[in-house]
């Protein structure tokens, strides 16, 4: 597999409707918020784990999207996986020296593994080339307007165990809670690095794929949890050379989410109260933008 | 110093994480030495060069905030690979996250923006096509239009660096009215030494009008 030779940034925005993007362990599963701005947040590992779910559903048997960190869900349909016994001769040399074989064994996996390609993973060589670093790096993702959750109470119309039943002397109802935010419209950056792709084999092909993932991922997430999610825009920047022809916040910053109405007093409760726009004239030559939704 | 740069760098968020930390990762205040090399290492370096911080300048106030996240507890074994290896079967060479999970809380910055200044030495592995205007003309060239070998980060991955150069004779940003006073800032990293088993290296940062004189590496203030 070919590298990529280009730089790319992107721009990826996603909207929930009524559901809880991703829930804040430190605070009973309410949906995360930036405490300083009340806006909404959904962390890096969230939508890796949204790009690994989606590769291994979209790659079931193919030899070389295997995901390493896997979750039990997906498992169900993940198969043995053909491994062509071929591409293993030329690195399973006689006796190599430690650090080769080191080198040997984080070439396989990158080789072997999508997420390992893509994003990294740390091995326990201890010597040498034990930590591989994916050239797809993304940042937290913020909602652009501050978001309100809301906590919905729900009954069941069923008790667990028997003791509750006795309790309730046959009534069997509990009460649950459903955390969700009405309507929120986030805002991801990401960053792909040709330099790092080289090292770990990271192709056009793999490149799209992943654009592929972030375009489609939340159709293959639907949970009672997470309501309607949906990717909106996914805006990428490339850059012509690989080491890039604009800083990243310059990019970055051409990329403009306003209110569709200048005096809309409501708040935002669709992806049409937002205007996106993209200020062409402050890109830099060298950069072409995409806009892939 | 003939050939010392100045980078500013800033972003959201940030988490220089400190080592007796790390199990439920606590920042730094400020960035470290190593954290801001590996900044200027993301935008040029090679095996010639090794870059010194001299100075950090703190432009904004010292704030954090927490976050927990479901992160996997192992690592992936060479020995279980090599056996994948053997077998040409990658089956068995999967980690179940939701079987090895641990939540963690990360205390991290917020909203940091710093001036690194630095300089670079040449090392043993310099050859005769190495100069040190070569180099510094590459670094310099790279700032200034955002070039970099792959984004910086803010101590971890997920907090990515902005970064800019900031011209020769250009004055330092100005610095938020709450760093006026001296502070101590701690025993805090400055490096990992490579050359001696990957031990830690730390020196006592302090912080006056919000700028951090980091002493050099082989001095006597920086202490194993």
């Amino acid at each position: 597999m070919t590298a990529i030779t280009h730089r790319y940034e992107f721009v990826y925005l996603f909207d929930i409707t009524n559901g809880n993007p991703n829930g804040d362990p430190d605070a009973g599963n309410l949906p995360r918020l930036d405490p300083e701005t009340n806006r909404g947040l959904v962390t890096d590992v969230c939508l890796k784990r949204k790009i690994r779910n989606f590769v291994s559903l979209d790659k079931p048997a193919d030899a070389g999207y295997a995901i390493y960190m896997q979750e039990k869900a997906v498992l169900n349909n993940q198969h043995r996986k053909a491994y062509d016994a071929q591409s293993l001769k030329p690195e399973d040399k006689k006796l190599p020296k430690e650090e080769e074989k080191a080198r040997a064994i984080t070439q396989w996996m990158c080789n072997n593994f999508f997420d390992v390609r893509t994003f990294g993973a740390v091995m326990t060589t201890g010597v040498n080339a034990g930590q591989v670093r994916g050239p797809v790096q993304m940042a937290f993702a913020t909602s652009i307007d501050p978001v309100v959750p809301l906590e919905i109470s729900i009954t069941r119309m069923a008790v667990t165990t028997e003791k509750e039943a006795e309790a309730q002397s046959g009534d069997n109802r509990t009460m649950g809670r459903k955390h969700i935010i009405p309507y929120g419209l986030y805002r991801a950056h990401g960053f792909v690095s040709a330099k790092l792709a080289e090292r770990t084999g990271f192709s056009d092909a793999d490149l799209e794929l992943f654009w592929r993932a972030l375009i489609n991922m939340f159709e293959h997430d639907r949970s009672a949890a997470r309501g309607e999610m949906a990717a909106r825009k996914l805006i990428v920047f490339e850059h012509e050379s690989a080491m890039g022809n604009a800083p990243a916040h310059v990019l970055f910053d051409a990329v403009r989410i306003t209110p569709a109405q200048a005096d809309a007093d409501s708040a935002p409760r669709r992806f049409a109260d937002y205007r996106v726009e993209i200020d062409r004239a402050a890109i830099p030559s060298g950069v072409a933008v995409r806009e892939l939704i | 110093m003939g050939y010392g740069v100045k980078l500013k760098v800033w972003g959201e968020r940030a988490c220089f994480t400190r080592p007796e930390m790390k199990v439920e990762r606590v920042s730094y205040d400020v960035i470290t030495p190593s954290a801001a090399r590996g900044i200027l290492d993301a935008i040029h370096w090679k095996p010639a060069i090794r870059w010194h911080v001299d100075r950090i300048h703190v432009l904004k106030p010292i704030r954090f905030e927490s976050i927990r996240r479901n992160e996997v507890g192992g690592k992936l074994s060479p020995a279980s690979v090599t056996k994948a290896m053997k077998a040409g079967d990658t089956a068995g060479l999967v980690n179940y996250v939701d079987e090895d999970r641990q939540q963690r809380a990360a205390t991290i910055l917020r909203d940091v923006a710093y001036v690194i200044e630095a300089h670079f030495d040449l090392t043993p592995k310099a050859g005769a096509e190495d100069s040190v205007g070569k180099h510094l003309d590459i670094f310099n060239r790279r700032a200034r239009k955002g070039q970099c070998f792959q984004q910086p980060c803010m101590g971890v991955r997920e907090f990515p660096a902005n970064f800019q150069l900031i011209e020769d004779g250009d004055p330092i940003p100005e610095k938020h009215e709450s760093l006026q006073e001296a502070r101590d800032l701690g025993w805090t990293l400055h490096d990992i030494d490579f050359d001696r088993g990957m031990s830690p290296r730390f020196f006592r940062a302090q912080m006056a009008d919000g700028v951090i004189e980091v002493p050099p590496w082989h001095s006597e203030e920086v202490k194993a």
